[in-house]
């Protein structure tokens, strides 16, 4: 995985409610094996009007957002189903960073494991981001994911986030979850053996 | 020691060890299913990395999402055309052999939606840690256990190590007093709770369901409100095992028989929050004051009952749901005060894993019986799953679909999330006993509305949207 330490760039605002992964990344990106090409799917009615005809009027085809590096989103961002093609197709775009009240369940996991803090703030402070991110001149935020802080120069704030220290860690340095866990594996086989066997019926 | 409720129990019974201070563990999963479009690239990573799948019996893989639902189905009609997809079955029949992971193919009998497929064959058991790639894997608390949806990343976790990093849940006891009324189903009990609570109602948190209606619903009805409890944003959804789901369990193919069903049973029966266990969050809802729920926007809490109006944005004192809402009803194409009792439809959908099961189409079939589709309305039965199908056709259900002049097709999640050929067109209006009113989900423009399956049935005959307890006989008959 890709590590995530500081970022500087445009945050764009998504300001929609329960902003679903059907509409994130529509079904007919979905016909792959790999994770290719899905960035053109990446909230593709809202993005475009057909293939390769952007809509103007949509914000992440706007200057200074068509470089948005950051989202804040709309509380529940990412429900629904559990498709990692969002999160793919929002990296594929340039996409490092969302910000929001909540976001759903499983996207959010997905977000951390490709390298994306999934950050939470309390509804006010969204609010605050939501209105910078809208103004071009003022949309510019640093994520500091060691420090746990999101500075705004356009208001002068510093705001400190909570984030989950094992994840904070596993994105700081970009870590293989998988190659961890096999760490343990000695572990994991002997809790397997005595967790089978003590439910004999599953044998 | 703690009391505990069933949630906590079922994590610490799956508990291989602490990950730091922060509430992570390393949680043990009993079993996994796999499906042809979220595995293809946990596979990839684990070859590219050149691991091994940690335990592949405790895994099955099925062809849900893509394959077609063509009304015969043999080595003809199975054939996709759309060249991506056709890959993605050939992968994960190529990952299934490579790794002696157990598959069911288009062709199989026992082929079906995931989550049907997995509690008709007794795969997840009370107490047990399930997790797919899928966000409906919440059907299997109904099971008296745990499950939940991951992504691909966490799919290549689990086949790697059999394991998850896990974060602990809250949990939250949604307790049910009474009992549901005439023509009042799970469906319509689960989208009530999800009006209420809200579509991130239970963000955080695993439910557990009590009370009396509960109980008194069949595990049918209980793998329906599981199922769509990810709808109120839960990560999972447990009721306690009780006698009614060891009846159902008893004799099918992956349940234990003989001396080991004795000592499961033993086991099972201790399965159950401790009396003490306090709750992070509590709710309460009475059955008998619920009615038939529809949906009228595009999230599954933008819903009333069906003799309610579509509200008026204006009445909205939050901003962001007020344009929520004034989006939901652009889309939907309805307008304030509009009646839902009497919107025509031009579709009816029957079969998702919320709603594809025996129960749900005999349910269906009870309001069809001597009724015909009305006139432009298209309706579709999908069966949850081959077997689904073959009992319905052996109940006489099917007869009753046929001449009532629905499609009566073979399994897949089919128009429920229309990554096959079943999808709907801008602007078609359909009654559907699905789990998702999302903007396109059937279909680019299509306008959804989620309902029970004898609601869409009674949508059906009637062409329009419809209280179903006006074409049922009596209660008391």
């Amino acid at each position: 995985m890709e590590a995530f330490q500081t970022l500087t760039g445009v945050a764009a605002a998504l300001p929609q409610a329960h902003l679903d992964t059907d509409q994130i990344m529509p079904k007919q990106f979905l016909r792959g094996i790999d994770r290719s090409g899905l960035g053109n799917g990446f909230l593709f009615d809202q993005r475009f009007e057909a293939p390769g005809r952007p809509r103007p009027g949509f914000v992440l085809n706007q200057p200074p957002w068509d470089r948005a590096s950051v989202l804040v989103t709309g509380p529940n961002f990412g429900c629904g189903s559990s498709r990692e093609h969002a999160v793919w197709g929002m990296r594929a775009i340039g996409i490092r960073c969302v910000i929001g009240t909540s976001f759903g369940g499983i996207f959010g996991d997905n977000c951390s494991r490709n390298g994306v803090p999934a950050i939470g703030l309390p509804s006010a402070e969204v609010e605050r981001l939501m209105v910078l991110a809208a103004d071009p001149l003022r949309c510019r935020f640093t994520v500091d994911l060691q420090a746990q802080t999101l500075t705004t120069p356009a208001d002068g704030r510093v705001l400190r986030f909570d984030f989950d220290p094992l994840r904070r860690d596993m994105l700081l340095r970009g870590l293989d979850a998988v190659g961890l866990t096999l760490e343990h594996a000695d572990e994991i086989r002997h809790f397997e053996q005595r967790h089978l066997s003590g439910q004999s019926w599953l044998a | 020691m703690k009391a505990r409720t069933l949630y906590q129990r079922i994590v610490e019974a799956h508990t291989v060890r602490r990950l730091g201070d922060s509430g992570q563990i390393l949680l043990y999963v009993d079993r996994q299913i796999l499906n042809e479009y979220t595995s293809p690239q946990a596979f990839a990573a684990l070859h590219a990395a050149g691991r091994p799948v940690w335990r592949p019996a405790s895994t099955i893989a099925v062809v849900d999402h893509v394959n077609p639902t063509t009304p015969q189905r043999d080595a003809r009609t199975m054939v996709i055309a759309d060249a991506g997809r056709a890959l993605q079955v050939q992968t994960l029949a190529a990952n299934c052999k490579r790794h002696g992971i157990a598959l069911y193919d288009m062709l199989d009998a026992r082929q079906g939606i995931e989550h049907v497929v997995a509690s008709e064959q007794g795969l997840v058991l009370p107490g047990m840690v399930m997790a797919a790639g899928d966000s409906h894997t919440t059907t299997h608390g109904a099971m008296g256990a745990l499950g939940f949806g991951i992504g691909s990343s966490e799919i290549e976790h689990l086949l790697a190590t059999q394991t998850l990093v896990y974060t602990v849940m809250r949990s939250m006891r949604v307790d049910v007093r009474g009992r549901l009324g005439h023509g009042v189903t799970a469906k319509d009990l689960v989208l009530a709770l999800i009006r209420r609570i809200g579509a991130d109602g239970a963000t955080g948190h695993v439910i557990e369901y009590t009370g009396e209606a509960i109980r008194s619903l069949g595990v049918e009805g209980r793998l329906t409100l599981a199922n769509m409890s990810v709808e109120a944003a839960a990560r999972g959804a447990i009721v306690a095992p009780d006698d009614a789901l060891f009846e159902y369990l008893q004799g099918r193919e992956r349940v234990p028989a003989g001396r080991w069903w004795e000592q499961a049973l033993t086991a099972w029966r201790e399965l159950r929050s401790d009396d003490e266990a306090v709750f992070d969050t509590e709710v309460s809802l009475d059955a008998d004051r619920i009615a038939p729920m529809v949906t009228w926007g595009t999230s599954p809490d933008q819903g009333g009952t069906i003799d309610a109006a579509v509200p008026d944005p204006a009445g909205e004192s939050d901003a962001t749901r007020r344009r929520s809402m004034s989006r939901a009803l652009d889309y939907m194409g309805l307008a304030p005060g509009q009646r839902l009792d009497g919107l025509p439809i031009s579709h009816a959908f029957i079969g998702s894993c919320t709603n594809g099961r025996l129960d749900d189409l005999r349910d269906a079939a009870r309001v069809l019986r001597g009724r015909r589709v009305a006139p432009g309305v298209r309706a579709l039965v999908v069966p949850g799953s081959s077997r689904v199908r073959i009992q319905a056709e052996a109940e006489g259900i099917a007869r009753v679909f046929i001449d009532a002049g629905f499609e009566w097709r073979q399994s897949g999640c089919s128009m429920c999330v229309a990554m096959n050929d079943d999808h709907l067109l801008p602007g078609d209006r359909c009654a559907s006993s699905t789990n998702r009113n999302f903007e396109g989900r059937q279909g680019a423009g299509a306008r959804t509305h989620l309902m029970s399956p004898a609601m869409v049935a009674a949508a059906a005959v009637s062409g329009a949207i419809t209280d179903v307890r006006r074409l049922l006989p009596d209660a008391a008959g």
